[in-house]
C-alpha cells in the first residue's frame, strides 16, 4: 500500500507557517485548524521546518514569554520528507525508528500534505482488518 | 425543519454502485440502532456485486461467498436495488437532491492507467481490466477478442490482479471447466495456444503487490511449472536491511515462497509462468501490421528514498522479450462522476475521510459523500472496504446529528420509483436479479459448474421477460 491512499482522503489542505511569524500566530493556527503541528515554509513555498505543539509546550516550560518568540526558534529544522509512491510500511517504520509523528509529503517539489502516524497506523489496521474480515467471511460463508 | 431519520420522516440514503463497498455502507446504516433509515442502490449494470462477480477470479469460487452478507443486507425491506440505471444517464445528480437526505457515490476503479511508453497501443497490447472483465462475463467485455493464437505472453505487474490474468492463461481446460468463467472464454481459452506467460516486477521480490494465498497459488498448478530467476530472488542490500528491521512476517513469507520457486527445475509441464522482477518495459516493438511482437526492458536498481522506500531505478543494461500479447496491469483509476468533484491525482472523489469536498472552497459538499475505490483508490482487499465504509457512514451519522443534510422536495420512495421506471422502465428489482440467479446457478449445476453466467445485458433482459 502507498502513501497516496492515504492523501486521498485528504482534501489537501496543508497548513503552513513562515519562519518569521510569531508562536502566538501559530498557536492561532494550531487552535483554529485543531491539528498539532504546522509546516514551515520559506518565500517560495518550500518546507524549512516543522513545529509541533511540543516544541512550543519545551520553549513555555523554559520562559514566559513564549508566544512572542519566532517559529524559528523553536522549529525542528532536519526535515525528512515524503512523496505519494512511498510504500505505508516503510514509512511507518522510519517513523518509529526516528520518532517523528509527522510528515510532509512532497510531489517533485511541491508540498501537497502531511500525514501523521495516527494515519499510517490507521491505514495498516485497516489493511489487516481488512484481511481478517474476509478471510473470516470466506471460512464463514464459504461453506459449499 | 423536523428531524430526520424517524418514522414520520425517514432518512433516504442513494447508494451509487453495488460493490462491496456500497453494500458495506448500506449494511452499516441499517445497524444503527434507533435510526430509521431507506436506501436506494443504484447499479449501471443489471447485476449486483461489482467486482465480486466481475473482478474475482471464476476460479476463487470461496471468496465470492461474500455475496451471501451482501445478499442478507439486500433483504431488509428497507433495502431497494435499482438495476441497469446508470448514474449520469439514466438518473442526474439533480434528481438524488431532489429525493434523498444524503448520496453515497461507490463507483470503484474502472479504469486502468497506462504504462506511458512507445507500443502500448499496438495490436496485441491490452488493459488486463479488459481481459478480465472479458473472461468474468462482465456486458461491457463481451466482444473483445484476444489473440490468443500466440505463444508467449507478458503481464506488466505483480499485483494480484496480474496473477490472476497469468494464473488464468496456465490453468488447463479442464481446470477451467468447473469454474463459473464466462462460456466464450472457456471456449477461446480451451484452444489457447499459449506456453510461455512472463510476470514482470519493477522491483524485488519484497515489494511485489500480490498476497501470499495468490503466490502460493501459483506452485500448484496443474499444468505449467512456476519458474523464478535465482539470481532476482535474492534481496538486494536495501530491501534485505528494511526486511531484518521490521516485524513484517508475510513479506518473509513472501520471500520464502520466491525462493523456493527459484529452486525449482521445470518438469516438463506444457506451459511455463516465469515471475521476473527488476525490470520495466520501455517499449514495445511492432511489426509491420501493428502488432506486438515483442518488448524491450530494462534492468532496474533499487534505491532508499528519503523516507525509506526501496525504489527502482533504471540501470543501463536492457534485454528484449519475444512476446505476441502484452496486457498491463500498473494500477486503476476512478472515473469522473458529472457533477461530482473529482481529483485528477489520484483518479477518487475528492473528498476528506469520505465527505466529497468542494474544490474550490475545500469545504464538504453537504449531503454526498464516498467510500471505496472511488475514495481511497484501487487498494487493499474486498474486506478493506468494510472499516473504509464505515468510516464515511460515522461521517454522514455526525452530519445527520448536526442536521447537516440535504432537503429533498420529494422524499418519499414513492416518487423516486416513478421517476426510475418513466427514465428506465427496464430497472430491475432485487427479486428480479434473485430470479437471474437462480436461473445461472441452475443452468451452471446441470453442467457440473457453480454458476452459468449471463454476459450480455439482452439476455438477462430476455430471461425476465422485458
Amino acid at each position: 500500500m502507498k502513501i497516496e491512499s492515504i492523501l486521498a482522503t485528504k482534501s489537501l489542505n496543508v497548513i503552513t507557517v513562515g519562519p518569521d511569524q510569531s508562536l502566538r500566530e501559530a498557536v492561532d493556527l494550531l487552535a483554529e485548524h485543531n491539528i498539532g503541528t504546522l509546516i514551515v515554509v520559506d518565500e517560495a513555498g518550500q518546507p524549512i521546518g516543522i513545529i509541533s505543539e511540543r516544541d512550543i509546550v519545551r520553549e513555555a516550560a523554559r520562559t514566559e514569554a513564549v508566544l512572542g518568540q519566532t517559529v524559528s526558534r523553536v522549529m525542528t529544522r532536519d526535515l525528512i520528507t515524503a512523496s505519494p509512491e512511498d510504500d505505508l510500511e516503510t514509512v511507518l517504520q522510519t517513523m518509529t525508528a526516528k520518532h517523528f509523528r509527522h510528515l510532509p509529503i512532497m510531489d517533485r517539489e511541491r508540498l501537497i500534505g502531511v500525514i501523521s502516524i495516527g494515519d499510517v497506523v490507521k491505514a495498516q489496521l485497516d489493511k489487516y482488518q481488512g484481511e481478517v474480515d474476509t478471510l473470516q467471511t470466506q471460512i464463514i460463508e464459504g461453506q459449499v | 425543519m423536523p428531524p430526520v431519520g424517524n418514522e414520520a420522516s425517514p432518512l433516504r440514503v442513494a447508494i451509487v454502485g453495488s460493490g462491496p463497498a456500497a453494500f458495506y455502507a448500506a449494511d452499516h446504516l441499517l445497524k444503527q440502532n434507533g435510526l430509521k433509515v431507506e436506501i436506494d442502490m443504484f447499479e449501471r449494470l443489471p447485476t449486483p456485486y461489482g467486482l465480486v462477480r466481475a473482478g474475482v477470479a471464476p476460479d476463487h469460487h470461496k471468496i465470492k461467498s461474500v455475496t451471501k452478507v451482501f445478499a442478507k443486507v439486500a433483504s431488509n425491506p428497507r433495502f431497494r436495488f435499482y438495476g441497469f440505471v446508470e448514474f449520469g444517464k439514466d438518473i442526474a445528480l439533480s434528481d438524488l437532491r431532489g429525493h434523498y437526505h444524503q448520496i453515497l457515490y461507490a463507483t470503484g476503479a474502472p479504469t486502468d492507467k497506462r504504462m506511458g511508453i512507445p507500443g502500448e497501443d499496438l495490436k496485441g497490447s491490452y488493459a488486463a481490466t479488459e481481459f478480465v472483465g472479458w473472461y468474468n462475463g462482465h456486458p461491457d467485455y463481451h466482444d473483445r477478442q484476444f489473440d490468443l493464437s500466440q505463444e508467449r505472453v507478458a503481464i506488466v505487474g505483480v499485483g494480484n490482479v496480474a496473477v490472476d490474468v497469468a494464473r488464468i492463461l496456465c490453468l488447463t481446460p479442464e481446470e477451467l471447466a468447473v469454474t463459473d468463467i464466462a462460456n466464450h472464454a472457456l471456449e477461446a481459452l480451451s484452444q489457447s495456444h499459449v506456453k510461455e506467460v512472463y510476470l514482470l516486477g519493477r522491483r524485488g521480490p519484497a515489494q511485489a503487490a500480490f498476497t501470499n494465498p495468490e503466490i502460493k497459488d501459483l506452485g500448484n498448478l496443474a499444468d505449467a511449472d512456476t519458474i523464478v530467476l535465482p539470481e532476482e530472488a535474492q534481496l538486494d542490500d536495501v530491501s534485505r536491511a528494511a526486511l531484518e528491521a521490521s516485524d513484517d512476517r508475510a513479506t518473509r513469507k513472501k520471500v520464502e515462497i520466491l525462493q523456493g520457486y527459484a529452486l525449482r527445475k521445470p518438469t516438463g509441464k506444457s506451459r511455463q509462468l516465469t515471475i521476473r522482477f527488476l525490470v520495466s518495459p520501455v517499449e514495445l516493438i511492432g511489426n509491420a501490421a501493428g502488432k506486438v511482437v515483442g518488448m524491450r526492458l530494462v534492468k532496474n536498481a533499487l534505491e532508499a528514498t528519503a523516507a525509506g522506500t526501496p525504489s527502482p531505478k533504471a540501470t543501463d543494461r536492457f534485454e528484449e522479450l519475444s512476446v505476441g500479447l502484452v496486457f498491463r496491469s500498473v494500477g486503476y483509476r476512478g472515473a469522473a462522476l458529472p457533477g461530482v468533484p473529482f481529483n485528477e491525482r489520484w483518479g477518487v472523489i475528492l473528498n476528506e475521510k469520505g465527505r466529497v469536498v468542494d474544490p474550490e472552497t475545500k469545504q464538504p459538499v453537504v449531503g454526498e459523500y464516498c467510500s471505496g475505490w472511488i475514495k481511497r483508490g484501487p487498494t487493499g482487499v474486498i474486506g478493506t472496504n468494510k472499516p473504509d465504509s464505515i468510516e464515511t457512514v460515522s461521517c454522514m451519522l455526525d452530519d445527520l446529528a448536526r442536521g447537516s443534510i440535504l432537503h429533498p422536495s420529494e422524499p418519499q420512495a414513492s416518487k423516486m420509483e416513478e421517476l426510475v421506471r418513466e427514465h428506465q422502465p427496464k430497472y430491475l428489482s432485487f427479486v428480479d436479479w434473485l430470479r437471474l440467479d437462480e436461473i445461472e446457478v441452475k443452468n451452471g449445476r446441470a453442467q457440473g459448474r457453480p454458476r452459468d453466467k449471463f454476459t450480455r445485458v439482452e439476455d438477462m433482459l430476455a430471461a425476465l421477460g422485458r
